[in-house]
């Protein structure tokens, strides 16, 4: 049987004691709840609770992920911890249960704060170039290929 | 190659640095303002906040004067200063209604003793419903009703006591 490795042995205990120290601070410090201008009442009822109807839930997910947070713009309100967004997930849950369409949901909160809450793309003028950029783009790329194959059959 | 295509990739350097140093200079506005300007107020009735004090409904905005409808909170910092501004408005006879998000009676009750009561009436939105309806963002922010109910103005943020000659402006135009 051949020896087992030897692993070098830490001759500073004092190293390895300064890395313990100071993992353990990090992960305290990780612990530590950050601090919001948060108010002192529990979240809304249905803002992190699951609807029975499980296809209701799932209409209520959809729309949740597409609608964009006021507070940590660029999260959806699936994804925020700010308590408008719990409000508004609130508001989700309640009106899908009450039987109302996801897209009429939708509309009501753009009807008050314009496309900008929808993550989903719509057809407005002023998307219009997202819609045309990847026709326009390949367009080019044709172009530019049919100037090599030109220039080659040239030569 | 023509002479312009050799410099097609200077050319499209430079229109990059110009986008990238223009969106810098001018950063972006991340305040949301509220589509519902020029629309009348949507219904809505909110039960009372504090012992004493009418509650808000949105028929209650429409009574022929405009009113000065203040999104507020105890638990917001800014709201402490606002409300201070909002006295001095209300000793110039502007009718100051205030929506309380996310409020606790008692909590409300300490804001207003320690900082001053404007307001003619508070309604308490528990839910953030209301201040959902009404397309705002957060708190502090009001609104500028006119004497049919209608929404003229948002004010996004705390008014300042240099915004006082802004909201009485925008009041008298709401008449």
């Amino acid at each position: 049987m051949s020896q087992p490795p030897s692993f070098p042995r830490n001759r500073e205990p004092g190293k390895a004691k300064f890395w313990v120290a100071a993992f353990a601070g990090m992960t305290i410090m990780m612990l530590a709840p950050p601090v919001y201008a948060d108010s002192n009442l529990p979240p809304a009822y249905w803002s992190d609770r699951a609807l029975p109807d499980a296809r209701q839930e799932a209409q209520a997910q959809e729309l949740m992920n597409e609608l964009r947070c006021l507070v940590c713009q660029g999260q959806s309100i699936a994804d925020s911890d700010a308590e408008l967004a719990g409000d508004m997930r609130d508001l989700v849950r309640r009106r899908i249960a009450a039987g109302e369409k996801p897209v009429a949901i939708r509309g009501w909160l753009v009807q008050r704060y314009g496309s900008w809450i929808s993550y989903r793309p719509t057809a407005e003028p002023a998307a219009w170039p997202l819609w045309l950029a990847p026709l326009a783009l390949l367009l080019i790329g044709a172009w530019m290929i049919r100037r090599r194959i030109r220039l080659k059959a040239k030569t | 190659m023509t002479r312009l295509g050799r410099f097609a990739p200077l050319i499209g350097l430079g229109i990059f640095l110009i986008a990238v140093i223009w969106r810098l200079a001018t950063p972006m506005d991340t305040n949301v303002s509220s589509k519902l300007r020029n629309q009348p107020v949507p219904a809505f009735v909110l039960p009372p906040m504090v012992a004493g004090k009418p509650a808000l409904a949105s028929v209650d905005l429409a009574t022929g004067q405009p009113h000065l409808v203040n999104v507020f909170a105890s638990w917001c910092v800014p709201c402490i200063t606002e409300v201070g501004v909002l006295g001095q408005l209300k000793t110039r006879g502007v009718a100051i209604d205030g929506i309380a998000v996310r409020d606790l009676p008692e909590d409300v009750a300490d804001f207003l003793r320690q900082n001053g009561d404007p307001y003619e009436r508070i309604g308490s939105d528990q839910r953030s419903q209301v201040q959902i309806a009404l397309g705002s963002s957060g708190v502090p922010e009001s609104f500028v009703v006119d004497s049919e109910g209608v929404i003229r103005y948002q004010h996004i943020g705390a008014i300042k006591t240099s915004d006082v000659g802004l909201i009485l402006q925008k009041l008298e135009q709401a008449k």
